[in-house]
């Protein structure tokens, strides 16, 4: 499976399952998604519980928080990153509150997801990398899988989970990647980093499509003889502490490869957790590899901004040569 | 359909009794027994003790920010007799007298505006959501309730309310467009009470009005004075009817006027002369409706007694939520999320022990 198919899988089996479960966002019905994660969804579950709204994204998350006090769990696509910012105010003042707000008396069981990331040669808008953005929001959860099989199994969990979820995919891996995914139903614990390459030298951190660019960069450190711990994040908030420190206190080195803008970032984050709770393994300043503070440059500028395997190894070395 | 008949294109306004309370459409007029006309006016006149009391306690330092409902009771008093038990409340703040139909407590309004969040669960009333502050943002979840209601198909209506000065947020177009597209069983009230905070209706829009924009999203409106119970009375009713029979959503602007502050924060004597203020007060819905109880002889109670019981009444909720249990630390951790993440537990942990250290140190 393709990680396409696997989250169209997964909203598939939960609507199968559970008939509070409803998918809507703009094209996803009779199109099924401008990336067709939603393809043949509706033919199978009806207009009713898989539909086409108005273009409107604010109203988009604003509708599907009341449906989910009401007792539905909605699952709402935005069609890209950078639209998710009309809906800012809806997820923020209320998607994220109404449990607080309402001192537990309404829950929002809501996913909203939407493609994230560069390396696709789009227009404007289509490239950003928000994570940091809703992972600082209280009240949420951000979750982004590398994998097929992360993806189907976070999925079902995200859609599962009685706080609301912010499912973030990377676009550019949409196609990329093939993988025996298990049929039926699995899920994945939000919350729980997984450790894709055990290693001593160094600890590399990363999510989304950027952990392909890890595993490629491996073979580089594999060939320089650089032993390589790799950790998939797959949930930025709540952050997986535990197995990154642990990590760091084995190699005393960290490398943070994201695709966002490296000030205020998810980086940021990790080395300010590092820092906190493993300062005295540090054998090096902790590095972030990662996008300019500038906005995402349209096609022709990407290269630049775009994190490859090769700075990637570059930053490695560096560090683990400190 | 009172809808038909009031086109806003128009400018129609839908009115069923004058400043002096004196039927003006006697055919018009809903069949209302004489107790529930007492009973709504004892309604909008609690409300409006409990309004002024609430903005004494403020004064005296007893509450912090409060926005005053005085002067649209007929509208909230209206909605919440049509309101049924299992109808949905997703209001603003300036419907008392519909959350109080709906079950919420003065207690619990009077907690939330002492800063704590405990106010906001209501849970003795049934499907009210808490008061939201950003402006507009929640008639979209009406919207989204109604679709709740239609995929599920229930006997259910949400009813939600906004002012003025929301209909000229994005929020409000949205969800008037997704209402008429979904067709989902909701009530739209714009509280047109000619100001957002100090701006008034006309630097607001350029519409004719504000029921007109029903219009563009194929709903239904219309445009009633609002400060006229039995107008209300009767579009409410209309209107849940319209909506439970699944033709979808309407759009009610309820022309009123704001007697006091937007809150206790701001100052309308800085944007409004005393002349609109004693114009409007000729309009005040109380006093029309009690002029209307006098031409038909059926008010007999003993005003200033009722209204001295209403005062003791408000002052008991206002004690009561004054010795409301102290916040804790826990309030502020509990509810974030509804499954904790371990970080948060660590966080209120830290502060604990900090708690303890200074406490030790005393």
């Amino acid at each position: 499976m393709t990680l396409v198919q696997a989250i169209n899988n997964a909203l598939d089996i939960k609507l199968a399952e559970d008939e509070s479960v409803v998918v809507y966002g703009e094209d996803v019905g009779v199109e099924g998604g401008v990336f067709r994660v939603t393809e043949g969804l509706q033919k199978k579950h009806g207009v009713e519980r898989v539909f086409d709204s108005p273009l409107a994204e604010s109203a988009i998350v604003g509708a599907a928080l009341g449906m989910a006090v009401s007792g539905l769990r909605p699952i709402v696509e935005l069609q890209f990153d950078g639209f998710t910012y009309p809906a800012f105010n809806q997820i923020v003042s209320h998607v994220a509150r109404i449990h607080n707000r309402s001192r537990g008396l309404f829950k929002a069981p809501m996913v909203i997801r939407f493609p994230y990331g560069g390396g696709i040669n789009a227009l404007e808008h289509h490239s950003e990398s928000p994570e940091a953005l809703y992972a600082h929001i209280p009240g949420l959860k951000v979750v982004i899988p590398s994998t097929p099989h992360d993806a189907k199994g976070l999925m079902i969990s995200a859609i599962e989970s009685d706080d609301p979820v912010i499912f973030m995919e990377p676009k550019r891996i949409y196609r990329a990647i093939k993988q025996e995914v298990a049929e039926g139903k699995f899920t994945i614990p939000i919350g729980k980093a997984k450790v894709l390459n055990e290693g001593t030298d160094v600890t590399v951190v990363a999510f989304g499509a950027m952990i392909r660019e890890c595993q490629k960069a491996m073979v580089m450190t594999k060939e320089a003889g650089i032993s390589m711990e790799l950790i998939d994040l797959r949930t930025i908030y709540p952050i997986d502490k535990e197995t990154i420190i642990n990590s760091v206190k084995k190699t005393g080195k960290i490398v943070i490869v994201a695709e966002a803008p490296i000030s205020f970032s998810v980086g940021s984050e990790l080395v300010a957790i590092v820092n906190e709770e493993a300062f005295l393994h540090l054998e090096a300043p902790p590095k972030r590899v990662m996008g300019f503070d500038t906005i995402v440059p349209l096609a022709k500028g990407e290269s630049f901004y775009i994190i490859s395997p090769e700075r990637i190894f570059y930053e490695i070395e560096r560090t683990v040569n400190f | 359909m009172i809808f038909d008949e009031f086109d806003p294109k128009e400018d129609k306004i839908f009115r069923l009794i004058d400043n002096e309370g004196q039927v003006l459409n006697a055919s018009l007029m809903p069949d209302l027994d004489d107790e529930i006309i007492v009973k709504a006016y004892k309604e909008m006149l609690f409300a409006r003790v409990a309004d002024e009391m609430a903005v004494s306690y403020q004064r005296q330092g007893r509450m912090y920010t409060y926005p005053p409902n005085m002067g649209q009771e007929a509208i909230a008093v209206a909605a919440g007799l049509v309101i049924r038990h299992e109808d949905w409340l997703v209001p603003v703040f300036r419907e008392l007298g519909t959350w109080l139909a709906k079950g919420v407590s003065l207690k619990e309004i009077f907690l939330y505006y002492m800063g704590n969040e405990a106010g906001s669960n209501f849970k003795n009333a049934h499907h009210v959501l808490p008061f939201s502050i950003p402006i507009a943002s929640q008639v979209q979840h009406a919207v989204g309730i109604g679709y709740s209601i239609k995929l599920k198909k229930i006997d259910e209506v949400a009813f939600t309310f906004v002012g003025d000065g929301g209909t000229s947020e994005g929020d409000f177009s949205e969800a008037l467009n997704f209402a008429g597209v979904w067709q989902v069983p909701v009530v739209f009230t714009i509280q047109n009470n000619q100001y957002a905070i100090s701006v008034p209706v006309r630097s607001q829009t350029k519409s004719i009005n504000l029921a007109i924009k029903s219009y563009a999203f194929g709903i239904p409106g219309i445009k009633v004075d609002g400060n006229d119970f039995f107008a209300m009375f009767l579009a409410y009713k209309e209107a849940l009817e319209y909506a439970r029979a699944g033709n979808g959503s309407v759009l009610i602007e309820a022309l009123t006027y704001r007697k006091g502050s937007h809150t206790t924060s701001d100052d309308p004597t800085k944007y409004r002369d005393k002349g609109e203020e004693t114009e409007w007060a000729k309009a005040d819905p109380i006093i029309r409706l009690k002029k209307y109880m006098d031409h038909k002889g059926i008010w007999k109670e003993d005003e200033t007694a009722l209204i001295e019981q209403y005062r003791t009444e408000v002052d008991k909720q206002f004690e009561e939520a004054e010795h409301f249990t102290p916040y804790q630390l826990e309030d502020v951790f509990q509810h974030t999320y509804v499954d904790m993440p371990d970080d948060l537990r660590r966080q209120k942990l830290e502060y604990e022990q900090f708690l303890t250290w200074k406490e030790n140190r005393k």
